[in-house]
């Protein structure tokens, strides 16, 4: 346990110094600088016009789409991950069993792209 | 008492200065490569670029970072202000954080944690978080939409860049990234897997944005893409968050692929150059090309980008982590196989 902490240790001290400059960076600026806020200057950026509408609306649903895949497909490089490693101890047995699980994610990935779910027109 | 002062405190302090001191490199790192992006791009449009602030110009970043500190910090009306502010500076806080791991020479590592990769990994996959989060807060349609597109751009190439990860690591049987250096003492991996390498190259050009992939910020459609709404400080942190990935992808790319910190030959006139040196000219010469890259190609369209992302990479790496597996494990090549 101790080991493993003492291991760690510089990442949280780094991920605390880090914040605390980004922190430091944003105070920094607003004391240094003259504020001086109007309505025109607070307003929503608009090319020449008024903002109208609220930005918040219904986006392209491709979007969440590509965002679904994405989750199927990183989880598939997070189980790569250790059998990426431990392959020489897992042999034969351990690489077949991996493809048989690729191979089903292909057969999804291939519906998919028969679908039009990676089509952008 | 005195005991306390010296088991827990003296090491605590002085690896804060540890931190400081790389931080600090990194940022002067980060505002010369702003200031080598403006005059390689001078040189190959011939012109001069910055040379007026100091000799050679040489002091126009520090100029700029002045600048954006005495600026205004505005933040719209209609805007979520908690998050608003919040995103640079989880953006920023992630771009510095993931140099915890990063071994510039054999030992010189801030945290030799054996997940060194994974924590990577898991940190740029963070970085999407302060692009979404300062889009949306924004409530402004256009860092909306360039924060939809940006995110789905990183998200994208973040799978290939995962799938090129195992074939190297595959190679090396550790997630410890200076074992990962050390398995390339007799072959560098960028002869063995090359098409991993220009992969891994042009999803990181993805990744962090730039030519031909800069699509979030195309100044003719979105102004500037999800940090359109930011000024003073909040923007200059975006801006080096981007430089601040740039380097690293560039540093993650010479430490997977061209020996980190390795001379190109182990004999007597290169083994003489230390080895941080050796990782700079690398990393120095991978980000000459993304400059490079910039002056000379023309804007990818979006339907292109995800065609090549979701289409051509994914399938394509998928297909090389399943070949390097295979002739590894039966040729017994993989490390460790009795």
């Amino acid at each position: 346990m101790d080991v493993l902490l003492k291991e760690y240790l510089p990442v949280v001290v780094f991920l605390g110094v880090a914040f605390a400059i980004s922190c430091a960076a944003v105070i920094a600026s607003l004391i240094a600088a003259w504020q001086k806020p109007d309505t025109e200057k607070l307003s929503s950026y608009e090319c020449g016009f008024e903002p109208f509408d609220d930005a918040r609306r219904p986006f392209d649903v491709r979007f969440y789409l590509v965002s679904i895949l994405f989750i199927i497909f990183d989880l598939e490089v997070a189980f790569l991950f250790p059998w990426a490693i431990s392959l020489a101890d897992i042999g034969t047995f351990g690489f077949w069993s991996m493809m048989l699980f690729l191979a089903i994610l292909t057969i999804g990935f291939i519906y998919e792209w028969k679908k039009g779910a990676l089509e952008w027109e | 008492m005195a005991e306390f002062l010296s088991e827990y405190l003296w090491p605590l302090v002085l690896l804060i200065l540890q931190v400081v001191a790389i931080i600090v490199a990194l940022l002067i790192a980060v505002a010369y490569l702003t200031y080598a992006e403006r005059k390689v791009l001078a040189a190959i449009q011939l012109r001069r670029g910055p040379n007026v602030v100091g000799p050679f110009g040489l002091l126009q970043p520090f100029a700029d970072g002045l600048k954006l500190l005495t600026k205004e910090t505005i933040i719209p009306t209609v805007a979520n202000k908690v998050i608003f502010i919040t995103a640079p500076i989880l953006t920023f806080g992630l771009s510095l954080a993931a140099w915890a791991v990063i071994p510039v020479n054999d030992g010189w590592v801030m945290a030799d944690i054996n997940v060194g990769i994974l924590y990577l990994f898991a940190i740029s996959s963070l970085g999407v978080y302060g692009i979404i989060m300062a889009g949306w807060a924004s409530n402004s349609k256009y860092p909306f939409l360039g924060a939809l597109r940006s995110a789905a751009q990183m998200v994208s190439y973040e799978v290939s860049i995962g799938l090129v990860l195992i074939t190297v690591l595959l190679c090396v049987g550790s997630l410890n990234l200076s074992d990962i250096v050390r398995a390339q003492q007799g072959l560098w991996f960028v002869l063995p897997l090359f098409p991993m390498f220009v992969v891994f190259f042009i999803s990181a050009l993805a990744e962090t944005n730039r030519t031909p992939f800069d699509l979030p910020e195309a100044e003719a459609e979105l102004v500037a893409g999800f940090f359109s709404e930011y000024s003073s400080m909040s923007f200059a942190m975006f801006y080096l968050a981007e430089y601040a990935n740039m380097i690293l992808m560039s540093t993650l790319m010479s430490i997977l692929f061209l020996g980190g910190w390795l001379p190109p030959l182990n004999i007597a006139p290169f083994t003489d150059i230390p080895g941080p040196i050796w990782l700079g000219l690398k990393v120095a010469c991978i980000l000459f090309c993304f400059i490079w890259i910039r002056a000379t190609f023309p804007r990818y369209r979006y339907d292109q980008l995800m065609r090549l992302g979701w289409k051509v990479f994914l399938p394509f790496s998928l297909f090389w982590v399943v070949l390097t597996a295979g002739v590894l494990l039966y040729a017994g090549w993989l490390p460790g196989q009795s």
